[in-house]
């Protein structure tokens, strides 16, 4: 036991998680006090005293899945994929159904045709049987994962592979269809939508078994550590916004929100304890008269340093659009710390976009009017910096003034059109600050048709913003 | 030291007699919170029972509860402890030109002088407490250590009279709301929960216990419609609290289906932004 739980803190923490040592022996001591074969009271002890960090949670269930998937009763697997636990399991359950005349098949679930699994599968999310879910979970990875020993295949193969031979999405319809017959009629709007989500809600639990079955197996073959390591998540901050996955967006969407709400407090709360400034007479005399004239209260002066004007430049090329979108997302959910914010988003031809977070609340949706209403596109859609930052110095280069400060955002993949440099030269001669946030790799740049170095010189600094963390800890620089 | 809890499973009904309906989560802290003697950091959204947790463990056990509503600008003498120095002033006066000063110094600066705060009202108390420290991320960074020695150890220092120590552990929670980091430190030494919304059927539960004269079909709609609005990209997503105060809402108005129309009339109690309940609605009244 000590053994295996000294191997998942070290896999927590080559997840990214930080765990002391002192954290490691409080999770020894709580384990002590659980009863073993109550797993879930289990993982909630080890979570309680490992993870200290919302965000880091489901990169823990990840690997205690992964670690502690083989214990626990009901979680016993059949190496043979026709051992006895499984069929006994089945055995029951389909006695169950056939007592109540829903099932149709009989014996046990490996006789039975596709069509009588999907019935059966329908049924049980019908009612939302959890039992009868998790069996069939089971008894459809064995059937349709196609899982071999030993083959270098990741989880996700086998999942879809399950999943595609259970056509889930069809199956909703068909649910959908069949409450509709059990009420005879039709639905309201808002029964239909209640309805939906409930299937919705039962069917992402199921996914969530067949995955989880995925991994026992998985691990039986290949042992914890391997698994772990395939399986190994970033954390939120830590995902590329280049190569993010669209679950991986999601979190990253879901991160994104505290982070500003931390990153705006901790800003005013910077803002506001500057240094001390010199004695304030006027104060201090005025508070004096509470103590007869004497000045017993010195008051002082806090400087209140101007907010910074932004101007964000971003490029929505297909490449960085994800960066560009969480920068301006980032930057418009704490627009409060500046005195004003404005955005300009390009291709190859330029627009300004400030107009469409002024006049609305939901910063989502602006992004989405970007994409789909700003006039980016002069040619052929592929990057062109040279041309965009040229007309963004006709059209917007005299409202730069001493107080603002550019943001310039993109990998500056110009496509080998000429590079315009000096309108950034031009720029930064005007403006407080110049930067260049790049979410490439720093071993990336100025390989190929990145121009950033050339562009870089011209600026105040150029960042690597690969991930939530370095954009953050600049935004924090910044303000 | 006695254990407060037997099982998790104590934890959970004793919760239930009071009216709170705890998941397999948030027992098995509370349990292991006493069994390891150490405090409780409780993070989460607004209105999802963090503070209501403490005050319900309070009940269950029996045990008084010292709350410490955190701000910014507390200290010491707020959270910890403070000199009754206008007592220590008229002391000396009383005993003017008898006693040396030796004796006056040792004298004032005893128990009796001494006025406690909650902390330090926790650790001293002789009856069993709970001490719940509220929204411990409004305080500053520098006022957090505050609380690390108290935390850890039980006992406060005052350079003064020397270190007191608990006559008994305290049941600590200290509840979050996420505007900023806490310190490491502070984490440590903390066992970590996340009260997160609930899930459908917990949530009925929780209506159905809270709210007077309510049908279970009733109690079951308002779950399921709360919880198609927590999916919708909210600037606000409805808290348990802001679920209960519409359920109320409904069972006043003698409401007993729940239809688009109706819902929409009474989203906001539901929600608390103008573009919030416009999504809302658009998304209730038409799929």
């Amino acid at each position: 036991m000590l053994d295996l739980l000294s191997g998942f803190i070290v896999e927590l923490r080559n997840a990214g998680l930080p765990v002391s040592l002192t954290e490691n022996l409080d999770a020894m001591e709580a384990i002590m006090h659980i009863p073993l074969e109550d797993r879930e009271a289990f993982k909630y002890a080890l979570g309680a005293t490992l993870v200290k960090n919302h965000s880091h949670w489901r990169s823990f269930e990840t690997v205690f899945e992964v670690y502690f998937s083989l214990r626990g009763p009901e979680y016993a697997i059949d190496g043979t994929g026709e051992g006895n636990a499984d069929l006994d399991e089945f055995m029951r359950q389909m006695q169950n159904l056939q007592g109540q005349g829903e099932g149709k098949g009989g014996g046990t679930m490996d006789g039975l045709t596709p069509e009588e699994l999907m019935n059966i599968l329908m049924n049980a999310l019908m009612n939302g049987d959890q039992a009868m879910m998790r069996a069939l979970a089971k008894q459809a990875v064995q059937r349709f994962a196609g899982m071999e020993p030993g083959r270098p295949v990741g989880g996700t193969y086998y999942l879809y592979r399950t999943l595609r031979n259970l056509d889930l999405d069809g199956m909703i319809d068909k649910l959908m269809e069949a409450s509709r017959q059990q009420v005879g009629g039709e639905l309201t709007n808002l029964e239909e939508r209640l309805e939906r989500d409930e299937y919705q809600d039962r069917i992402e639990k199921f996914k969530q078994e067949v995955e989880a079955e995925i991994r026992r197996r998985l691990v039986a073959d290949r042992g914890a550590e391997a698994m772990a390591k395939t399986l190994r998540k970033p954390l939120p901050e830590d995902v590329e916004f280049m190569h993010a996955s669209r679950d991986e967006m999601q979190h990253l969407k879901k991160a994104l929100q505290p982070l500003t709400r931390k990153l705006a407090a901790r800003l005013a709360r910077k803002r506001r304890h500057g240094r001390k400034g010199p004695l304030d007479f006027r104060n201090t005399v005025r508070h004096s008269l509470a103590y007869g004239g004497v000045p017993a209260e010195p008051k002082f002066k806090y400087p209140r340093p101007a907010k910074p004007e932004l101007i964000v430049v971003a490029d929505i090329s297909g490449s960085v659009a994800a960066f560009a979108r969480f920068t301006l997302m980032l930057v418009y959910a704490i627009s409060n710390q500046f005195s004003k914010v404005r955005a300009f988003v390009f291709i190859d031809g330029i627009d300004e976009v400030t107009e469409y977070f002024k006049k609305t609340e939901d910063i989502s949706e602006a992004i989405h009017r970007i994409n789909t209403e700003a006039d980016v596109i002069w040619v052929d859609g592929h990057s062109d910096y040279g041309h965009a930052f040229e007309v963004f110095w006709d059209k917007w280069g005299k409202e730069i003034s001493p107080k603002s400060t550019v943001m310039l955002l993109g990998d500056a993949r110009n496509n080998y059109h000429a590079s315009q440099s000096w309108v950034v030269k031009e720029m930064r001669a005007k403006a407080r600050h110049v930067y260049w946030l790049n979410p490439e790799p720093k071993s990336y740049w100025n390989t190929g048709d990145s121009i950033v170095g050339e562009y870089g010189t011209f600026t105040d600094g150029v960042y690597e913003c690969r991930n939530l963390r370095q954009l953050e800890a600049f935004v924090e620089k910044l303000a | 030291m006695s254990n407060r809890f037997e099982s998790v499973q104590e934890v959970r009904e004793g919760l239930k007699r009071v009216n709170y309906l705890a998941d397999e989560g948030i027992a098995g802290v509370a349990y292991l919170a006493d069994r390891l003697g150490k405090p409780v950091l409780i993070e989460g959204p607004a209105g999802t029972g963090k503070t209501q947790l403490a005050k319900s463990v309070a009940e269950l056990t029996g045990a008084r509860l010292i709350r410490l509503q955190c701000y910014e600008g507390l200290d010491e003498s707020k959270a910890l402890y403070e000199w009754n120095y206008k007592k220590q002033l008229l002391r000396i006066q009383a005993d003017k030109g008898s006693d040396g000063w030796s004796e006056i110094h040792d004298d004032i600066f005893g128990s009796e002088f001494l006025l406690t705060r909650p902390l330090l009202e926790a650790i001293t108390a002789e009856e069993p407490v709970v001490l719940l420290i509220d929204e411990v991320d409004r305080v500053e960074v520098e006022t957090e250590a505050l609380l690390l020695e108290i935390l850890s150890e039980y006992q406060v220092s005052i350079p003064e009279l020397g270190t007191i120590t608990a006559n008994q552990i305290p049941l600590v929670f200290l509840t979050s709301n996420n505007t900023r980091e806490l310190s490491e430190a502070l984490k440590r030494r903390c066992l970590f929960l996340h009260v997160d919304y609930p899930q459908l059927e917990r949530e009925k539960e929780i209506v159905l216990t809270k709210v007077e004269g309510i049908t279970d079909a009733l109690a079951d709609q308002i779950a399921r419609i709360v919880r198609s609005i927590r999916q919708l990209d909210l600037k606000k997503a409805p808290s348990v609290s802001e679920t209960l105060d519409w359920a109320r809402t409904l069972v006043l108005l003698g409401i007993e289906n729940i239809d688009a129309e109706k819902a929409k009339e009474t989203l906001h109690v539901l929600l608390k932004y103008q573009t919030d309940i416009a999504k809302a609605a658009k998304e209730l009244s038409n799929d």
